[in-house]
Formats: structure tokens, C-alpha cells, sequence
């Protein structure tokens, strides 16, 4: 887990947690024997809810560690200073502090804060004197197809602007083209216009096709130095599930096997209940192990979530069920 | 992470000995108790259980503890059945079967009821299965009691279609069903459901160390209208089980449960004219090729073999890696054991449970101890105290080690390498054991290339222990006959109403005082991979006809022409790959070259048996032929509707190499209707001739000749049908006996076949129907095995 901290500083990002992910050569060898049979994986993501339970107090952990999770998004045309303003407050203050505190977790907070590039500065106020990294989608988000040097120069001024992390776009067509190259290449573009920033690749798995494109592109985004890869924009029809992330997780093993560094996982879009939210930490702590349960190798990108894990963190210290009003909205 | 964490200064409201803040610091699963109060309340009411008898439960006799191998604590007291229980058991199903066999329909709703009931009490079922067997939770919860009541709906609905699609058929009677103690209630549902749907009664013994479940279902039977007697359980050890095997008034056993045993029964009912199933052990191959998904190859292990602790007979135990990823897929294999957790079975988050028994638990550490492998335990906690195993993989062990050839039953793996897929067929082949099989690869042609060529009931492609009551599952060698589950399980539980007469002896004609020898001498020799071949022994004996007259010599087969016979029958093992068109072409060929001969034919048939019928058996015989031949590209597989995205096909595919022994009647004609069969489903068939009338099989070699019909497909003897019966029987390298002799064979026939567990059909000193039917059903269900090769999809 993350060390106190009271100010912001490079020294405390995630980066001094474990070593950042240099990436590889394009290695199209290992991209081509990449395998992922979709029904073994999944039976695997459809039993594993069954095979895997968490109760009680540590319920109550894995729900409040799953806060420090969130990268607590608002991506919609209408947000306005004061629509960030509410959620970054949400950010600093995730559960009623009389909740925190009777589960001895009064400082706990969000991973981050996600907006479009135009709300990074409004966040950055809102977060000031908190340690919360703002996070900002980038390269044309969600669909990627504006033009290149535009999607470069996005970063840098998002970078600019005070972002700590960018989520960009992978350009789908690269995937479905099987132009291996050239999404590699784009990553690695991606990847230097992001600087310190920490780069998360969105590969928008919905619109991948199969799950050995998920794997495929999941490879080649790492290899061209992506620190976090992330399933959806949360746009595409179909958004996280346990399949995807069970390739993703499972590529994500692998290339720690083969180079030593660790990459980040994101899963995005959909996952609204805090029983999802244990099934996919259940599978991160099964599949990669404990050290991906800390925010700087996982983050879920989710806007209703928090509400469910709330009420159930009230259920948890009362022992009754909760209401959504008795929470405040983010 | 970037939150600022304050220790916490309370504790929580259930005053837990660990905080929040701790778990949330160290991320641990924690406890995941299932409340086991509702199964604890069920057996504290009752204590110590009789057995169920006649739609009641019977006062305890003498005896022996249930306990939980998790704990070792007493859970109930049950009753061993005695001589006694089990003829009350065996009268009171034979008193209600008669009226429970009248409405299929009414069977049908008394099924659904049943599977229903097991719905409604599933979390008392599963609990209590867990308690007694030591199961994880998730298992019992997630996969046996569902299976159950799949099966019993499944078979409600065979009941109701029961008059529409089995018409002619009938229930085989009394069932004694012998189950053992890796999936207690699903054991008893794959035996009760299908003998139920065709109108059996049963008494069922389930194993000793896990009667719960048993008792629990009787006890709750009732509610769904089950008659009285109609389900009947006697608990008790081996000795109740032999018991009801021995027993004259139960007409099938089916047994589920070791080899070893299963021998035992086959031997025991050898003669009686019990029907049997067995599904026995296994030493089920786990191949994985280099283009797998070897992850979800590695997640399939734990399916595989770290399911129920190992103990199952399906579990696949042995792994067969492609050399060139074997280090990789081994070194992610051990960390993933390394992942598992192993401990109350109870407790929702638990990947392995306990062992049944401390006794299993012993004879598994004793397996392990003796190998001479490199053994690697899974780096996982394990409880301090109750019936535990680590799971555990050997590696560098030879073919020829026993753990490469026997069962452990428990949770050890065991691997090797192969360089091709003939090499890994080869491998996966060399057990005596065929229950199944699991092949992993990415590429269809060669998943099914290689599904076909292993020796097994049932083969998974890409996923493995898959399990449903609409495919059959059941094993090929000594993991025993008879399928569960789909249409060809219900075989195993009815048969068709034909007209029975008792056989005498045909004897030979004998040799007249004054001898009338006419003809040219002409040598009959025995017919053995497509040629001539003299009788080892170097003896015949002379046919003569009623009239006196000589009508030839034939050789007396011994035990070496047996294997001469069955090695000819190796030379041409491609003849199971061979076309459905080609051997109907042949079929054909072979009619058209008797109808050649016609003549010919029906005046020997007239000459040996004193008769005027011979062109008539001639005809039929040519009929014969048509009729095989008319069949061996129509026996199709069925795709069956599996709940999963994929197709399981029930394959039929040819039982291997049968040796038959023809009816003495019918010398001719009786010949064909094994041959046709045999031939027409890709079997290799060695028929000893009639015993008295050899000589129509004889000459019928000429025709084979004749007819493009590859040397060792089929293979002719002559000789004593007596003399052979045991040398072809014992015989290891044969899968199949028939007899349809006149002589007294099935004794020894069924006894010598425990050997191997081969199949046998013989007739008990009974012609079922007569030779001018057909009766292909019978010979269809007897020449094919239903192999059922499961392929879920999805890309």
C-alpha cells in the first residue's frame, strides 16, 4: 500500500512502488502463438464467483480497498467546473466519515479522478492538498480516429495541464487489420508523449472481435510500454467483463514472467455492484497475486460502483441494510 | 497508492479478533463458513439410521460409524444390511415393480417431483454431502446437486416418451445398484433416475463411508410420490453389497466403483443371466499440444484432478505435454497448484477438501511415497489436523512406473512428454484402463483427428470433467461397460419383449457303422487373415451327413489358432477407420457372391442337417447381407443437447475385435447375422462355426475370398465350442465374446472375460427371437461403443 503522504510528488506516484514498465521489441513470434480459447475461459470467469468467497470483516477490507480502486470518472458532454468540483469532492471524502472511522479507515479516498482534458484544471483545484492524481482521457478518446499528431499533442498538453496519467485509445483498426506494427509503433508514441505521466492503453475490447485480439493487443501494448492496460472508454456496447479480464490478467502474468515488470489493469465500464467488485479482486489476487491489489497496479473505472460499496460498508457496520440517500452523490 | 491510511481505533460491531484495517491491509480471503445447523439439526434428530425398506426405514440393526473426514467427528450411526435386510429389500422391490412398470407417464411425474424435491432441500443435500464425503462446498453446492436434478428431469422426460420412442420394450426388473462414495447423491441419481424412467425398482447400497445423502433422499421420497418399495436402501460394507449381487431374485446389477471390484462382480454374476454395467477406474489421459491455450490448459487441471480431491474415476492423471512447452507449462502449472487452498470443505472459498477417509488418505501417501519421481507438493496451508493431501505433481516418471499405470485416486498428477500427436495417442493408449480422455489444442483437424483414435467412453476437447444427463459416459477396457446418461444409458435399464426359447444341445451327427466316402477329398482349413490356415493341433474331426455319408474333414481349433486369429485381427486395425460405404460395398459384394453359389450353399446346408431348408437359409442369409450392408453407412451419432455453447456427439464407434461363437443352427444363416454386424460397424470378427455344422462356415471362406473383404476382418474356426470358450474368453486382447452356441458357454464365458472386462453377450442356454429376424437393434447396440466426444465453442 501507497505511504502516507501529504503532498504530491513524483517521489510518491506510483512509479516508485515497482520498477516502470520499459517494454520490448515488437515481438510478432510471440504475438502470433498467443492463444485464448473462449470457452474455457469462460467457464473459468462464469465459476470462478463460486469459488471464491469473502466475508465478513475481510468483506469489509476488499470493499474499502476496492475505494482506493476507483477512478472516480465523469467523461460526459455536460460537465461543467462545478459537475468536477462534486466529484472530486466525492474523491476526497468516498464513504460518510462517521462510516471511515468506525472501520478505522478515515483517510481512505479514491485512486484518481478521470475527466476529459478540458476538466483536468477545475480537478486539479478541487484535488488540491489531497494526494489524488487526476487522470485524463487522451488520442481522441473514445473511438481514437482524429489525426495522429493531433492524438500525440493531446497528451503532451494534457501532460502539460497537470494530468498524472492519460487514458488513451488504441486505434481498433490496427487490432482488426492485424497491423501489429503499427499499433506498437502508436503505443510507443503514446507512451514517450506521456513523459513521467503514467500511460494507460484502452484497448476497447468490445469492438475487438475475439478474445485472441484482446490477448494480441493486450502483448503488444506492453511491449511498446503501456503501464496500465484497460479494457473499454466505457463507449462501446460491450464494456469490462471477466472473460476479457481473465486474457488481459493472464497477459499480463506472462509478460511479468518474461521481463520482470508489472502492469497495471484497468477494467472499465460496467461494473456498478460491490459484489462485481470482489469477483474481479478475487480474480486479480487468484490470478496475478497480492501485490496487483494495490492501486498502483489496479484500478477500476466505474461511476456508480462507489454508491453500492457504500451502502454495503453502512450494512457491514450497522447491520442493516442500507438506503441510497443516506450517501452523498459524487 | 496514495490515500493516507489511520489505524483504526475501534473494533468492529462482531467484536471479530481481526480489524478491518488489518484485512485491509493484508488482503487474506478469511473464513467463509456455509452454516451447516440445518444438516446438523437433520441427523441429531436421528442419530442412528436403519435402513429404507418398502417405503420405510427399518430399526438399526448392528452398526458402524458415519464420520466427517474433515473432522473426524461422528456424524450418524448406520446400519450394516445383513442376509436378512437385503431379501426384505430384494421382495419388497419385487412386490412393487410389477404395478410401478404399468405408467410410464405416471413414472414421469413421480421423476419431476423428484427433481423438483432435490431443488427445493438443494443447500440440506449439498451441505450434508459435504459433511459426510468431505467435498468443498462449491462442489457439492455448484456441480453434484445440480447434476442430480438434471438427471432426474432428464429421465422424467424419458419416462414420459417411453411408450412413443422405446415401443416393444420392457424394464429389466429388480436392480441392485452398487455406488461408491466420490459423488454419494450423484451416484444414486445416474442409478435411480434411468431404472425409474424404464420401470424398475431398485435396491441400492451406497458406500459405507456416505450413506447421508442416501438416506436423506429416501426419507424425503415420499414427498414426491415414490411407492412404496419401489426405492429401496440398505447400507452396509462390502459384504452387503455381495449380498445383493449374489442375490436370485435381482435381475441387473450395476455397479460403480473400483476395478478390482468390479472384476469380482462379473465373476460373481458370470452365468446367472444377471444383467451388468460396470464403470469402473481410470487412468484418464490430459493431452496438451503446443498451440493450446496452455493457461486455460493449466486451469483445466484443477478441474481435472484437484477436483473432489482427486476422486474421481473420470480425473485426468495422467498429462501428456507436447516436449517443447512442457518446462514452460510445468513451471506455470506449479504456481498455480501453489494458488490453491486447500482445507474446510465447508468453508465457500476452499479449492480442495478433505479425503474421504484416513484410510484413502494413507493408501494415497503410500502410492506417492513408493514412485520415483520428482514430486512436488503445492507450495499451499494445510489444515493441521483432519484427512488432508496436498495437491501434487510427479514428474520423470517412465511408462512403466506404477503410478503411470494405476489409480491413485487422489489429488496426484502425474506427466510426460510426447514429440507428435501419433506419439501422444500412443501414449494416452497404453493403460489397460479407457474411461477418458481431455485433449487441448487450438486446431480443429487435429483435435478431431485425435478424438477418435484414443481409447475411451469419453473424450473432452478443450475442457474437461464436463457432465450431463443427456451424454452418455461410461468407459472401454477395464474401466468397465454399459453408459449412463442419453438414450444409450437407458439400455443399461430395459429390453425389448421377444419371444424366448430354452436351447438344447445340437449334437453332431455321428459316424455311421458303414461309411459312404464318394466324393474327392476336399480340405476344410480354418480361415485366418485371409488365408487357409491348418489347425495348430493338427487333429479334425468328419462331418457326416444323416444319410451316412462323409462330407468332410474340419480342424479342431485350440488356443493357438485363438491367437493366431486375434493377432491376424491386429494386422488390421484400419479397418475401424475404414468408410460406412466401403463396408456396405463389400457387404454387398459378399451377398452377390453367395447368391452365386446359391445352390451350392443350400444343398450342403441339406446335406449336413438332413433338411429341406437350406435354400430358404440361403435366401435369408443373402437377405442377410443386404441388410448389413444396407446399414453400415446408416448407424449415425447423435449430437446431444448438452446445456453448454458446444455440441456433444454420441459417436458410435466399433467395439474392436469380437470373437463370436455361432448358433449351431442355422449353420449358415446364423453365420452372416454375426458377421454382418460385426463387419458392418468396423469390427474385426473371428466366428467359430457351428459346432456340429461347420462346414457351410467353411466354405463360406471361398466367398470371402472372392469378395475384396481384407485378410483378418474376419476369421473362421472350427472346432469344440466347448473347448474354446475359455481361451477365447480369457483371452486379454480381445474386447468382445459372443455366443450364440447351443452349448452351455455363458458360465464360462462371463467368468473368463473378467480378465479383461471385456464385453460379452451370450445367451444362457436361450435363443432370443429366431434367425430369420434381423434383430439389428440388439446387434447394433452389441457391435458399437458410444463414444461421447464433448467440443464446447466460442471464439
Amino acid at each position: 500500500m501507497g505511504k502516507t503522504a501529504s503532498n504530491v510528488t513524483k517521489e510518491n506516484l506510483p512509479q516508485v512502488q515497482t520498477p516502470r514498465n520499459a517494454g520490448l521489441p515488437l515481438d510478432m513470434d510471440l504475438v502470433r502463438s498467443l492463444a485464448a480459447n473462449t470457452s474455457a475461459i469462460e467457464r473459468r470467469a462464469a465459476s470462478l464467483p463460486g469459488r471464491r468467497s469473502v466475508k465478513k470483516v475481510h468483506q469489509a477490507a476488499w470493499l474499502a480497498r476496492a475505494i482506493t480502486m476507483i477512478d472516480l470518472t465523469t467523461l460526459s458532454g455536460d460537465d461543467t467546473d462545478g459537475r468536477v468540483r462534486r466529484l472530486c469532492a466525492k474523491a476526497r471524502q468516498p464513504v460518510r466519515a462517521d462510516l471511515l472511522n468506525t472501520l478505522g479507515l478515515s483517510h481512505l479516498t479514491v485512486g484518481a479522478v478521470c475527466v476529459y482534458h478540458d476538466m483536468i484544471e477545475p480537478a486539479l483545484r478541487a484535488l488540491e492538498g489531497t494526494n489524488i492524481p487526476v487522470a485524463a482521457v487522451s488520442t481522441g478518446f473514445p473511438a481514437g480516429l482524429s489525426p495522429f499528431k493531433l492524438r500525440v499533442a493531446e497528451i503532451r498538453e494534457s501532460v502539460a495541464a497537470g494530468a498524472q496519467e492519460i487514458d488513451i485509445v488504441i486505434s481498433r483498426r490496427h487490432v482488426l487489420t492485424g497491423n501489429w506494427q503499427a499499433l506498437y509503433d502508436e503505443m510507443r508514441s503514446f507512451r514517450e508523449a506521456c513523459g513521467d505521466a503514467h500511460v494507460k492503453a484502452i484497448l476497447a475490447t468490445g469492438e475487438l472481435g475475439t478474445l485472441r485480439n484482446v490477448a494480441r493487443a493486450s502483448w503488444v501494448c506492453m511491449m511498446a510500454g503501456a503501464d496500465f492496460i484497460k479494457t473499454s472508454t466505457g463507449k462501446e456496447p460491450v464494456n469490462a467483463t471477466l472473460p476479457v479480464s481473465l486474457v488481459m490478467l493472464r497477459a499480463i502474468r506472462g509478460y511479468h514472467d518474461l521481463t520482470g515488470f508489472r502492469v497495471g489493469y484497468k477494467p472499465a465500464g460496467g461494473i456498478s455492484k460491490a459484489k462485481d467488485a470482489m469477483t474481479y479482486l478475487t480474480l486479480v489476487k487468484d490470478e496475478l497475486g497480492k501485490r496487483w491489489l494495490q492501486n498502483d497496479m489496479f484500478r477500476f473505472g466505474a461511476s456508480s460502483l462507489l454508491g453500492d460499496i457504500e451502502r454495503q460498508l453502512e450494512h457491514y457496520v450497522s447491520g442493516h441494510y442500507s438506503a441510497g440517500y443516506r450517501h452523498a452523490i459524487g | 497508492m496514495s490515500a493516507a491510511i489511520i489505524r483504526p481505533v475501534t473494533g468492529t460491531r462482531l467484536g471479530e479478533n481481526m480489524n478491518v484495517s488489518d484485512a485491509f491491509d493484508t488482503m487474506d480471503y478469511g473464513p467463509a463458513p456455509e452454516d451447516a445447523r440445518v444438516a446438523q439439526d437433520w441427523l441429531r434428530a436421528r442419530k442412528v439410521f436403519g435402513h429404507y425398506i418398502g417405503g420405510k426405514f427399518t430399526k438399526p440393526g448392528s452398526t458402524f460409524a458415519s464420520k466427517n473426514p474433515a473432522t473426524g467427528k461422528l456424524l450418524a450411526k448406520i446400519s450394516q444390511a445383513g442376509t436378512r435386510d437385503v431379501n426384505a429389500a430384494v421382495k419388497a422391490a419385487r412386490l412393487a415393480q410389477k404395478d410401478w412398470a404399468k405408467d410410464a407417464k405416471a413414472r414421469a411425474r413421480v421423476l419431476y417431483a423428484l427433481a423438483r424435491l432435490v431443488q427445493k432441500h438443494a443447500r440440506l443435500f449439498a451441505v450434508l454431502e459435504t459433511l459426510d464425503n468431505g467435498k468443498p462446498i462449491r462442489e457439492s453446492r455448484d456441480i453434484d446437486i445440480p447434476l442430480v436434478a438434471r438427471h432426474f428431469y432428464y429421465h422424467a422426460g424419458m419416462a414420459q416418451l417411453m411408450d412413443d420412442e422405446l415401443p416393444g420394450h420392457t424394464a429389466l426388473g429388480v436392480c441392485g445398484q452398487i455406488i461408491p462414495w466420490n459423488f454419494p447423491l450423484l451416484m444414486l441419481a445416474w442409478k435411480v433416475a434411468p431404472a425409474f424412467a424404464m420401470g424398475n425398482t431398485v435396491v441400492l447400497k451406497p458406500a459405507e463411508y456416505t450413506s447421508l445423502t442416501a438416506l436423506l433422499f429416501a426419507d424425503l421420497s415420499h414427498e414426491a410420490g415414490v411407492p412404496p418399495g419401489v426405492l429401496n436402501i440398505v447400507t452396509g460394507d462390502g459384504k452387503t453389497g455381495s449380498l445383493i449381487v449374489d442375490h436370485k431374485d435381482v435381475d441387473k446389477i450395476a455397479f460403480t466403483g473400483s476395478t478390482e471390484v468390479g472384476r469380482i462382480i462379473r465373476r460373481a454374476t458370470a452365468g446367472t443371466g444377471k444383467s451388468l454395467t460396470l464403470e469402473l477406474g481410470g487412468k484418464s489421459p490430459y493431452i496438451v499440444f503446443d498451440d493450446a491455450d496452455l493457461d486455460s490448459a493449466i486451469e483445466g487441471l484443477v478441474d481435472a484432478i484437484w477436483f473432489n480431491q482427486g476422486q474421481v474415476c473420470c480425473a485426468g492423471s495422467r498429462l501428456l505435454l507436447h516436449e517443447s512447452i512442457a518446462t514452460d507449462f510445468t513451471r506455470r502449472l506449479k504456481a498455480r497448484m501453489d494458488k490453491l487452498r486447500v482445507g474446510d470443505p465447508l468453508d465457500k472459498c476452499i479449492d480442495v477438501g478433505a479425503v474421504v477417509d484416513p484410510k484413502q488418505l494413507k493408501d494415497i501417501s503410500q502410492k506417492v511415497a513408493a514412485s520415483g519421481g520428482d514430486v512436488y507438493r503445492a507450495d499451499c496451508e494445510m489444515p493441521s489436523k483432519g484427512c488432508y493431501y496436498p495437491p501434487t505433481l510427479i514428474t520423470g516418471l517412465s511408462t512403466a512406473d506404477p503410478l503411470m499405470q494405476d489409480e491413485v485416486f487422489g489429488p496426484v498428477l502425474v506427466s510426460t512428454t510426447f514429440r507428435t500427436p501419433a506419439e501422444a495417442v500412443e501414449l494416452a493408449n497404453n493403460t489397460r484402463y479407457g474411461l477418458a480422455a481431455t485433449v487441448w489444442t487450438e486446431n480443429v483437424n487435429l483435435a478431431l483427428d485425435i478424438a477418435p483414435k484414443l481409447a475411451a467412453g469419453v473424450v473432452w476437447v478443450n475442457a474437461t470433467n464436463l457432465f450431463d444427463a443427456a451424454a452418455g459416459f461410461g468407459g472401454v477396457r477395464e474401466s468397465g461397460f454399459g453408459r449412463e446418461g442419453g438414450w444409450e444409458g437407458l439400455r443399461a435399464y430395459t429390453r425389448r419383449v421377444e419371444k424366448c426359447t430354452k436351447l438344447t444341445p445340437v449334437k453332431p451327427v455321428p459316424a455311421p457303422k458303414a461309411a459312404l466316402v464318394e466324393d474327392m477329398d476336399r480340405t476344410a482349413k480354418l480361415f485366418v487373415g485371409g488365408k487357409q490356415a491348418r489347425p495348430d493341433g493338427g487333429y479334425s474331426k468328419a462331418i457326416w451327413s444323416p444319410a451316412g455319408k462323409l462330407l468332410g474333414q474340419v480342424g479342431l481349433a485350440n488356443r493357438k489358432d485363438v491367437r493366431n486369429a486375434v493377432e491376424a485381427m491386429n494386422a488390421v486395425k484400419s479397418w475401424a477407420r475404414t468408410t460406412g460405404h466401403l463396408r456396405a460395398q463389400i457387404l454387398y459384394y459378399l451377398g452377390e457372391n453367395l447368391a452365386a453359389r446359391a445352390d451350392e450353399f443350400a444343398g450342403r446346408l441339406n446335406a449336413m442337417q438332413g433338411k429341406r431348408t437350406g435354400a430358404k437359409e440361403v435366401d435369408a442369409a443373402i437377405d442377410r447381407l443386404f441388410t448389413w450392408a444396407a446399414w453400415a453407412d446408416k448407424f449415425d451419432g447423435r449430437a446431444k443437447g448438452v446445456p453448454i455453447r458446444g455440441v456433444a456427439f454420441a459417436m458410435p464407434e466399433p467395439v474392436g475385435k469380437i470373437i463370436a461363437f455361432a448358433p449351431d443352427d442355422a449353420p449358415l444363416l446364423g453365420l452372416i447375422s454375426v458377421i454382418g454386424p460385426a463387419v458392418a460397424m468396423g469390427n474385426r470378427v473371428t466366428v467359430v462355426a457351428s459346432d456340429p455344422y461347420p462346414l457351410a462356415a467353411t466354405d463360406f471362406y471361398q466367398v470371402l475370398e472372392t469378395s475384396d473383404v481384407p485378410g483378418g476382418v474376419v476369421n473362421i474356426l472350427t472346432g469344440s465350442h466347448q473347448d474354446l470358450a475359455a481361451p477365447v474368453a480369457g483371452h486379454m486382447d480381445v474386447d468382445a465374446v459372443w455366443s450364440f452356441s447351443s452349448r452351455a458357454l455363458s458360465h464360462t464365458i462371463e467368468t473368463e472375460a473378467a480378465g479383461n472386462l471385456k464385453r460379452t453377450w451370450v445367451n444362457h442356454g436361450v435363443q432370443t427371437g429366431d434367425w430369420f429376424d434381423a434383430r439389428a437393434e440388439a446387434f447394433l447396440d452389441a457391435a458399437t461403443e458410444a463414444k461421447t466426444i464433448w467440443i464446447p465453442y466460442g471464439e
